[in-house]
């Protein structure tokens, strides 16, 4: 907002600071470029669309990625489309979304989906999932300042639980890129947003346990996905474990499996493996037994390793 | 009458509804962090403090606004019936295209522009002709035309500055010829060759402009709508004099889109014109089964706007309106709805046929009352032009737009990578990969390339 004046922040409750307080302040120091709109996401979006048409710089808040839908048209049939169908003439590129996902422990069917494979399907849109602060400052600037549509998005369990320092100047991490948070020698976790400490504690578990040596990734961009670094990683491990939140079905882990199977087939020892949710919506009393929780990912592990 | 007609918002000028709005923002953020009051006294807190003992015992005061009490119960509208009004339709050329006595006519046309004006919708006559033969001569694979609605579109695009940004649907490419679209650039995206921005990727009548502030078309409806609010509200952050213009049909209001946008830019106060073509079908939908209400333009004042009802047949009626539409969106800051009453005189697309829906009389009927004709006789009347000015027009148009076909035809497609350009602004890995693999596709199985195709 400090950089660009043609930066605005909107959708529904975003002045008061909004539900989960990300916007708390922008009204304050930025007025008018800090706005309610009337409850309507496919309005968001498509009014997003439109300022970005105009040169604009849109930032709009999806209040939870469980109400995305009615906006779905516009992301796919419109944003991601803009530029190809006019060959550049026109884009929605200064375009981005940000939208709280995830399991937050109480949250039930409506606020705890995460539906970043509706989007990863998608050609012509970005999608991006921080895990923690720190990522998720300089990967929604990154979006932001993305010359393509973009969808963040912020696992809520983490706007309270994760802290760290965050540096206060500007900067960005670049999209399509993942991370590297542990080095290993066994098998390769991937996983995104909050589910990359799950995989971290798995991690530690087994190699207190069992004296497994796990690498793990934080994919941090999930369209267009890093393969030269997860590749890497396989080829060295030989070991795939991919987990998510979502359910397993043609998850976005399904994606993963199938280029790492085509790209390392020869290198494999074990059959790739997805540690997810259950394939139904997302539960509130049973949300332990649904959520692919730091057991299941090393009972995962240990029968990779042992395969 | 007409200022009657238009100006019916009773919640005062946008602007001021603006900053009284951002005020109760800043008011509501700061009462957040005072008190956790019942809504009751929030609400009390929010009223003007000069509210007499007499109005506080006849309105409610309400986080919208003030809203005055009834001991009556009377339920408002319902099924429309012959004692309930419909909003009257604006016109100031009858049907033979006499100017009308008493007409309004704020901008009224002379010579030059009348006879542009004209001009302008017999060309797109003859080129909806043409390309609607060749659509059936099999040149291309799809066509539309605007037969029925020249008056509305080029109307209302002549009410327009050339700056002001369109967002159409489909059936708007008048307002692309009236701005001065050439019949080259038309033929391109028909035949998808290199020379379209769009490179081929899109369906026939899928144009786009912008040098000429028209957006590129895209086929699912209204979508268009909240896109024109967005535009139009950045125009006013930026203190611009102009306004984004988005056509419509009577269906695609049907869209969610259609009440996403208006309601938008009511409340954002955006300077947006929202130009339905009630043109009496969608498809093979007549508009009985598409509203039960009081058609398009009564939504503009439940949504706080402006709206006008005008006879979509009188080009110089749709002008006036367009242009007083435009008018009232750049000084009050809020957008205008018009509804243009027309009939779609041909077929939905060169896919319909829509004598299977619909009766020859009542086509016969309709194409009586061609706008273009209509308009004619305005013209003669006035002397302004004739039969032989006539006939050379329409026969050079003609050699024009076969000309222009012709060498459409003749342009080589687009290469194999603009299949994969453009869906980012910089190609990422998968679509490098993805695109070699399509060479060698093309190169090992050449028929699945278009002839002119350079593979490469």
């Amino acid at each position: 907002m400090d950089s660009n004046d043609k930066a605005l922040v909107f959708g529904e409750d975003v002045a008061f600071g909004g539900v989960f307080r990300c916007t708390v302040g922008l009204l304050e120091r930025y007025g008018r470029r800090c706005f309610n709109t009337p409850l309507c996401e496919q309005g968001i979006v498509g009014f997003g669309i439109g300022l970005a048409t105009q040169g604009y710089t849109p930032i709009a808040e999806i209040q939870f990625a469980d109400y995305i839908y009615p906006a779905f048209d516009q992301l796919v049939n419109e944003a991601a489309k803009y530029r190809y169908r006019s060959g550049g003439t026109f884009t929605a590129g200064g375009l981005t979304v940000r939208a709280p996902y995830g399991a937050v422990g109480h949250g039930g069917h409506y606020h705890s989906q995460s539906v970043e494979s509706f989007f990863t399907h998608v050609p012509g849109l970005k999608v991006v999932v921080p895990s923690s602060p720190a990522q998720a400052k300089g990967l929604l600037l990154s979006c932001i300042q993305d010359p393509d549509p973009c969808i963040f998005f912020e696992p809520k369990m983490l706007y309270r639980t994760s802290v760290e320092e965050v540096p206060v100047g500007e900067y960005t991490i670049p999209l399509g890129q993942a991370q590297m948070l542990r080095e290993g020698a066994d098998i390769t976790l991937i996983g995104w947003g909050a589910q990359v400490h799950v995989l971290a504690q798995a991690a530690q578990a087994v190699a207190d346990a069992d004296g497994i040596s796990c690498e793990v990734l934080d994919l941090r961009t999930l369209l267009p996905w890093d393969v030269q670094a997860v590749t890497a990683s396989v080829n060295k491990t030989g070991r795939l474990l991919v987990s998510h939140e979502a359910p397993l079905s043609s998850g976005f882990g399904a994606e993963l499996v199938a280029e790492v199977s085509r790209r390392c087939f020869l290198r494999l020892e074990a059959p790739p493996v997805r540690v997810c949710g259950s394939d139904t919506p997302f539960p509130l009393v049973f949300e332990p037994l649904y959520l692919p929780g730091v057991e299941r990912v090393v009972d995962a592990i240990r029968a990779t390793v042992r395969f | 009458m007409l200022s009657r007609i238009v100006c019916n918002s009773s919640l005062g000028p946008s602007s001021l509804a603006q900053l009284a709005c951002s005020s109760l923002h800043l008011l509501r953020h700061v009462q957040r962090q005072l008190s956790t009051a019942s809504t009751a006294s929030a609400a009390a807190a929010a009223a003007p403090a000069e509210s007499t003992s007499q109005d506080a015992a006849d309105t409610l005061e309400f986080p919208g606004g003030r809203v005055p009490f009834t001991h009556n119960m009377e339920f408002l509208g319902g099924p429309l019936t012959p004692s309930s009004p419909r909003i009257p339709c604006y016109r100031t050329l009858d049907g033979t295209g006499k100017h009308i006595p008493d007409a309004v006519v704020p901008h009224d046309l002379q010579q030059q522009d009348a006879v542009a004006l004209y001009t302008a919708m017999a060309k797109l006559q003859v080129m909806d002709t043409i390309c609607y033969d060749a659509q059936r001569q099999g040149r291309f694979s799809f066509f539309m035309t605007c037969a029925g609605e020249e008056a509305t579109v080029v109307g209302s695009a002549a009410g327009l500055d050339p700056r002001d940004m369109v967002f159409s649907q489909y059936r708007e490419h008048g307002v692309l010829l009236w701005r001065g679209f050439s019949f080259d650039d038309f033929a391109n995206q028909l035949y998808g060759n290199s020379l379209e921005p769009g490179q081929g990727r899109q369906m026939p009548i899928h144009y786009g402009s912008k040098e000429l502030n028209y957006q590129t078309v895209s086929s699912p409806l209204a979508t268009q709508l909240p896109h024109a609010a967005g535009a139009a509200y950045a125009m006013k952050l930026d203190g611009a004099d102009t306004v984004a213009a988005a056509y419509f049909g009577e269906g695609a209001s049907s869209e969610g889109d259609f009440h996403a946008a208006l309601n938008f830019a009511a409340t954002l106060g955006a300077p947006c014109l929202f130009i339905c073509r009630n043109n009496g079908y969608a498809i093979s939908t007549p508009a009985n089964e598409q509203y039960a209400g009081d058609g398009i333009a009564c939504r503009g004042t439940a949504y706080g706007m402006p709206a006008i009802r005008v006879d979509g047949g009188d080009a110089r009626a749709v002008y006036c309106a367009t242009r007083a539409a435009r008018e009232i969106a750049l000084r009050d800051g809020c957008p205008v709805l018009i509804e243009a009453m027309s009939y779609r005189s041909g077929h939905h697309s060169t896919s319909d046929d829509s004598s299977r829906y619909r009766t020859r009389e009542e086509m016969v009927a309709w194409r009586a009352r061609d706008p273009v004709v209509r308009f004619r006789h305005w013209l003669v009347a006035n002397a302004w032009w004739d039969e032989e000015r006539e006939k050379q027009l329409r026969h050079a148009t003609r050699q024009q737009v076969i000309e222009a076909l012709e060498k459409a035809s003749k342009v080589a497609k687009p290469p194999v990578s603009a299949l994969f350009s453009d869906v980012y602004a910089d190609m990422p890995w998968h679509l490098q990969e993805q695109l070699q693999e399509t060479l060698q596709v093309a190169r090992r199985h050449p028929h699945l390339c278009p002839p002119d195709m350079p593979v490469q």
